[in-house]
């Protein structure tokens, strides 16, 4: 075991499918020589090679494309979009081809490929370098779409999402790179250091940790909060800060979505705030609204809340008053428990 | 040539200077190009300038781009009007290798033609020909090795026919029947063929062409000699995707070879719209790739073109642009009707004929064909087209079945069928 951020966390899980396998490889911009403009991919192209850390050009759509093609040809392509604000350019190719080729092909063709995306908010990115948009691609058939929220997830699910033949959106909130984040106005007496979290334990060797299955962080009796990425540390904060016995669940993977996981908790709590930065409208969170209605209506003593970005594009002074806080999701929880 | 000059080869629609005509100033108007002709029209090339087939220089395959301009402006071709092979770019080929290339020219115009009628006769609920452009897909994928990959449009269902895909697969596919080897799931002419390495066509223009340079790099990355090929029409290179393939492929020297498919008519849309007044060939030259013109209707240029393309890539010189010039004879469509768009006799006018008809000529003017051999031959091919269609809706139709078992709809969607796609199947009741 080792102490590592997010970000050696990834690198790690990069440099371990990358030794095991010479089909693995690693491409995008400045991700070659460079390392990342996060240091993601750090070293990888001094031990690996200039072919396998591939500095591209500036084209999402056509790293998308080569990629394509070379998981097509046996490669394991690991594309890096340099923010997921970014990712637009390479929509059709994800969304037309990449997400399609198996059941379009019958079958007869398919492409392995990782897409990692540093996404999310809370560093003053403004527009465009703070979005989230996972409710985009897991509207997407044939993608799976998957969300960390700590070092030793990021690795293990990094490694499931290159080892896996399906194509992975693999979101990486940026605010936790280096460390968590419990909002910007919580004077947490936690640790804001991953070397001081338990998650920042991490296997220095290869490991995994299964897409498609969530984690329920912490036990609760009275509203079960569904979350993922950062917004799984400023809610830890809130429930803290509000003394309220809520069941903390991290996604992890947002499709396939671990649904049995979700019910048992809502069965027990009989509420359930979903929180995520992305904005509210057919955002990931109206899915898991409708998830857990139809499969928990009985049990619900109270309406569903969503505490979200609001509609609007992320700004860069109202940072602050853009990012769901622990207020907000305090509100929210009470609202639940007011309602029975 | 002197890049003063206009461009040998450009054709009706091209820029033409704006001028007021009281003060012979240029002004500045919006300019939108002009069709080759529109209905009522009598079709008029004789702006086309056509080289004599024999006088384009055959360079060798390591020249730089920039030392072979001319061929990007130019126009090479080897049959000559009265049938002759001319010049340096003259293949070679045996009378058997062209006779077996006629062959294959005849049989998908006898599938083509089949398979027109059977969805005006509505039992097929689309279609799409490419009559007049035969000799692009034939004769390239006789050119190429078996190992060579191949992403085509859905214009070059001549790739399959040299590489043996069975007819009745084809047709299977075109029917969406209990043989269809996509099960259902894509429209008719859209093919995959994974065992002979023809990739899965896709209704999203030109995604596949710079697939197409990522299959090639990863082919260099492994250090396998295999190449790859890929085409795109004179309409879709206005997709973005095709400046990606070309800046891949030069950046990364991948071996491919790139094809624009030049047959003047993106559905209603005349080539001018995306050709900028000049040839799709010179777009390479910008992007350093050797970037050649072709008489697509002329069997023998377009089978050397690629080849020496094939030869390039296979050396490790990286990618070859190439332009095929060509005529869409037909409609876009069994969905579209060209006479709204264009004089009805356009075809007719084409100055560079037709691909069969010229590579027929030079085998009789060799004494190795005969137009009884021909007759007899379309007459074969006609009737065995006729027996594969009798066979194929044995499997089924679109309409009456049988088909896959609804069930495999929700297969493929991923490697493994997640829980929510179980349930969804479940729910249907399959």
């Amino acid at each position: 075991m080792a102490k590592m951020t997010m970000i050696q966390a990834l690198n790690s899980a990069m440099d371990c499918t990358m030794a095991r396998d010479p089909n693995v490889m690693v491409m995008g911009e400045d991700v070659g020589y460079f390392g990342g403009v996060f240091r993601c991919t750090e070293g990888l192209y001094q031990k690996y090679g200039a072919h396998r850390a591939l500095d591209t050009p500036i084209a999402e759509g056509g790293i998308i494309a080569a990629a394509i093609g070379m998981g097509v040809n046996g490669l394991r392509p690991v594309v890096e979009i340099q923010f997921a604000d970014y990712i637009y350019p390479g929509f059709d190719q994800i969304v037309s081809e990449l997400a399609r080729l198996r059941h379009r092909s019958g079958g007869e063709f398919w492409s392995p490929v990782t897409i990692r995306a540093p996404c999310g908010g809370g560093i003053r990115g403004g527009q465009t370098h703070s979005q989230s948009p996972e409710g985009i691609f897991t509207h997407v058939c044939g993608l799976k779409t998957v969300m960390p929220s700590n070092p030793y997830d990021a690795k293990g699910l990094l490694i499931s999402a290159i080892e896996d033949d399906d194509p992975v959106i693999f979101f990486e909130p940026k605010r936790i790179y280096n460390g968590p984040f419990y909002g910007h106005d919580v004077q947490a007496n936690v640790a804001t250091t991953w070397s001081a979290h338990p998650a920042g334990e991490v296997p220095e060797g290869h490991y995994t940790v299964p897409l498609g299955k969530a984690a329920v962080l912490k036990e609760g009796s009275d509203v079960t909060i569904l979350t993922y990425g950062t917004m799984v540390h400023v809610a830890e904060a809130a429930i803290n800060l509000s003394g309220i016995s809520a069941e903390l669940i991290d996604l992890r993977t947002l499709l396939p979505l671990d649904i049995d996981t979700i019910a048992d908790s809502v069965k027990k709590t009989g509420r359930c705030v979903i929180i995520h930065e992305a904005t509210r409208t057919s955002g990931f969170g109206a899915e898991l609204v409708a998830e857990v209605q139809e499969e928990c209506f009985w049990h619900l003593k109270a309406p569903i809340e969503r505490v979200t970005g609001w509609d609007t594009p992320y700004p860069h002074a109202y940072e602050w008053e853009y990012f769901p806080e622990h207020d907000r999701i305090i509100e929210a929880m009470k609202r639940t428990l007011e309602a029975d | 040539m002197a890049l003063s000059q206009k461009p040998a080869g450009h054709f009706a629609g091209d820029v033409e200077d704006h001028a007021d005509t009281q003060s012979g100033l240029p002004v500045n108007k919006l300019y939108v190009p002009e069709a080759s002709s529109r209905p009522g029209q009598n079709p008029d090339f004789s702006d086309l300038e056509i080289p004599p087939a024999g006088t384009t220089p055959k360079p060798q395959t390591d020249t730089h781009a920039l030392d072979m301009q001319s061929l990007a402006y130019g126009l090479v071709r080897v049959l000559d009007d009265e049938g002759n092979a001319l010049g340096e770019w003259n293949p070679n080929l045996s009378a058997e290798q062209m006779r077996q290339g006629l062959r294959h020219m005849m049989h998908v115009r006898a599938y083509d033609d089949r398979m027109f009628r059977m969805q005006r006769q509505g039992k097929l609920s689309f279609y799409m020909k490419c009559t007049g452009e035969e000799a692009i897909a034939v004769a390239q994928a006789m050119a190429l090795e078996k190992g060579d990959m191949l992403f085509p449009t859905y214009r070059q269902q001549g790739l399959l026919f040299v590489r043996e895909r069975p007819v009745l697969d084809m047709m299977c596919q075109c029917l969406s029947n209990s043989k269809d080897n996509l099960k259902g799931r894509q429209l008719p002419v859209l093919y995959s063929w994974k065992e002979n390495n023809f990739f899965t066509i896709s209704g999203n223009l030109a995604t596949q062409f710079s697939q197409a340079v990522g299959w090639a790099m990863a082919s260099a990355y492994k250090g396998e000699d295999h190449i790859a090929s890929a085409w795109v029409g004179d309409g879709s290179t206005a997709e973005a995707d095709v400046y990606h393939a070309l800046l891949f492929a030069s950046t990364y020297r991948a071996p491919v070879i790139l094809n624009v498919v030049n047959n003047q008519w993106a559905i209603s849309t005349p080539q001018s719209f995306a050709s900028a007044g000049t040839t799709f060939a010179a777009r390479g030259l910008g992007f350093n790739i050797p970037s050649i013109r072709v008489d697509g209707n002329d069997f023998l240029a377009v089978y050397a073109a690629a080849e020496w393309a094939a030869k390039r890539a296979r050396e490790g010189h990286g990618a070859t642009f190439i332009e095929l010039f060509t005529y869409r004879s037909e409609g876009h469509s069994t969905s579209d009707n060209p006479e709204g768009y264009r004089a009805k006799n356009e075809a007719q006018a084409w100055p560079l004929g037709d691909p069969v008809e010229r590579l027929k000529q030079h085998l009789i003017r060799l004494g190795e064909w005969s137009e009884e051999q021909h007759e007899a031959l379309a007459e074969e091919l006609k009737q065995s087209i006729l027996q594969t269609w009798k066979e194929a809706i044995t499997y089924g139709t679109l309409e009456e079945g049988p088909h896959w078992p609804v069930s495999t709809m929700f297969e493929d969607v991923y490697k493994e069928i997640p829980a929510h796609l179980r349930k969804q199947r479940q729910k249907m009741g399959v």
